[in-house]
């Protein structure tokens, strides 16, 4: 690993009463693009957020979807966030680093009106883990071992 | 002193509890803490007025007989009802009375009070829902110098500082219609918005409540609610009781110039941080606002009205526009929290509390024999907390706590005559 370029890897959880861990170790690798003057190794850290969103509210889709006993087709998700780079580079000290918004827009084939699939969606939002760390404030702790 | 039966609270639950037993020949009395209807007197802002219209309004053996059914009650309407029902029947009522304990001893219950200990065979607890504001716990980080009013305290817009703006934490029917008072009387109005449910206040020429009774939304009982520990913690529908029909809701509130914020989520210094899920919550009451005006619709095509009522409009979907998730306090004279209320049941037997502190029930039946409870959301139907709705429910446990009174050997006397 050089400069920006690093990888995570995720083996266990814990949790329902046990440890768990992954079928496999899954790692996860990330960097800054070239224009950052980077190598451009992996997606960018934030680029991952707006995956994990998309994963989380499609696998969402997916779950509310069989309980209420609609077949879906296909389920795409296009997810974008804005960003002012005048955070992350310091520049201006009122600009926060992150997203400013995050827009998600899911294109769903199914056996289903607009209205059931609308609220497949809005269900999928409401049990989503992601959807309420991207949208809700979390305290962070970090230290140094 | 002795009882068959001791009934705690003198509000509609109450009344029409002792109503009942009173019809039924039973033993027992009424003990309320102030006078009949306290919690109606003395927690209820000025303007509140009932959210149903008045013709809806009944208790065992009384109907509205007023002369504008379709208005809706004052708190003030509210109180003169109850001491008017109170002197139809004249209950054996104990005011001034706050009970310190009731618990389960032998083969019945000790209902303590300062005026002394009351041993009985069954207590039913008409206290309600609404006894405490739920205030989040983070609302001790607030700024002092920020003045803290719940919808309990909350009486008039004179009562709050004008020389800063208002935050409003949440959107039931209390939280939205405070923010349109406080803003209709020139207060900088900023409300903070978690789950909430919007309905129209009249929807095809008939009032929204019309509907509901119509279609049997409010007869749905608590055995047939889907997650029912949720839908019991639903915030109430925004409503309002007006002359003019105006509706409050999110779009209403934004016309007004009321600034939306996500739900409140934590205070770090002197910034308020707000969820920035709004729009997903906006959306989502929309589609649960659609889905009942499609019930009502279906079940005008079923009984073939469609002549007879008006045509069917769908409020305009709710259109956010900048909502921040960030709230500076420094700008802020009062936080007004309208995030709903519990019940205050310290004084019941231990024993009756289930898990997380709360009361266990099946449908106002306790979980210790001989305990009932009376006036909670969806306790046995959506219409349980409303006057319209608590008369049933007071007479169906009414006739539960008979019959255990039977079982366990203390059948009423007959009726003196």
């Amino acid at each position: 690993m050089n400069g920006t370029h690093s990888r995570s890897t995720i083996t266990d959880f814990s949790g329902l009463g046990d440890q768990h861990s992954h079928r496999q170790a899954y790692t996860i690798e990330a960097d800054h693009p070239e224009v950052f003057g980077s190598e451009d190794n992996g997606v960018t850290p934030p680029e991952i957020v707006l995956g994990a969103l998309a994963s989380c509210l499609t696998a969402g889709v997916a779950t509310v979807a069989t309980n209420r006993g609609v077949q879906l087709r296909s389920v795409t998700a296009t997810v974008s966030g804005e960003m002012d780079l005048q955070g992350i580079l310091g520049i201006d000290a009122d600009v926060r680093n992150g997203f400013d918004r995050i827009d998600v827009r899911f294109d769903i084939d199914a056996d289903a009106s607009r209205a059931d699939i609308e609220a497949i969606v809005a269900q999928s939002q409401k049990r989503s883990a992601v959807f309420d760390i991207v949208t809700n404030p979390t305290t962070v702790q970090v230290t140094v071992a | 002193m002795h009882t068959s039966v001791v009934v705690v609270g003198a509000g509609p639950g109450g009344l029409a509890m002792s109503h009942h037993l009173t019809g039924a020949g039973v033993d027992h009395v009424l003990l309320e803490r102030g006078g009949v209807a306290h919690s109606w007197r003395t927690e209820r802002w000025d303007s509140l007025r009932l959210l149903p219209p008045n013709w809806m309004t009944a208790l065992p053996g009384a109907r509205y007989e007023g002369g504008d059914p379709d208005g809706y009650m004052t708190a003030a309407e509210t109180v003169a009802a109850l001491e008017a029902y109170r002197s139809s029947f004249d209950p054996p009522l104990h005011t001034g009375i706050e009970v310190e304990a009731a618990c389960r001893t032998g083969d019945g219950f000790e209902v303590r009070t300062p005026q002394g200990t009351w041993r009985c065979d069954a207590v039913v607890a008409a206290t309600g829902g609404s006894s405490e504001p739920r205030v989040p716990a983070f609302a001790s980080e607030l700024p002092q110098a920020v003045q803290q009013l719940s919808s309990l305290s909350y009486r008039r817009p004179a009562q709050i500082d004008d020389r800063g703006r208002v935050l409003v934490v949440g959107a039931s029917a209390s939280g939205v219609q405070i923010a349109d008072e406080l803003r209709r009387a020139g207060r900088d109005v900023t409300i903070a918005v978690g789950e909430h449910i919007r309905l129209p206040r009249s929807y095809r020429g008939c009032d929204i409540y019309r509907w509901l009774d119509r279609i049997g939304q409010l007869d749905e009982r608590w055995d047939e609610v889907e997650d029912l520990q949720r839908a019991r913690r639903h915030a109430s529908v925004q409503v309002v009781g007006s002359d003019d029909g105006r509706e409050v809701d999110l779009p209403s509130l934004q016309g007004l110039g009321v600034q939306l914020v996500g739900r409140l989520m934590a205070i770090r210094g002197t910034t308020a941080l707000c969820s920035g899920g709004l729009g997903s919550l906006v959306a989502n009451a929309d589609l649960k606002q659609a889905r009942l005006l499609r019930r009502i619709d279906e079940w005008v095509d079923e009984h073939d009205m469609a002549h007879l009522v008006g045509p069917a409009v769908e409020p305009s979907p709710t259109v956010l526009t900048q909502v921040p998730t960030e709230l500076d306090l420094a700008g802020f004279a009062t936080v007004i929290w309208a995030t709903g209320f519990r019940p205050a049941y310290r004084w019941l037997d231990p024993r009756a509390h289930g898990r997380h502190g709360r009361v266990d029930h099946e449908g106002g039946v306790g979980t210790i024999p001989g305990l009932y409870l009376l006036g909670l959301p969806l306790l046995r139907r959506r219409r349980s907390n409303l006057l319209a709705g608590l008369g049933s429910d007071a007479a169906e446990l009414g006739q539960h706590l008979v019959g255990y009174l039977e079982a366990v050997g203390r059948r009423p006397a007959p009726l003196s005559r």
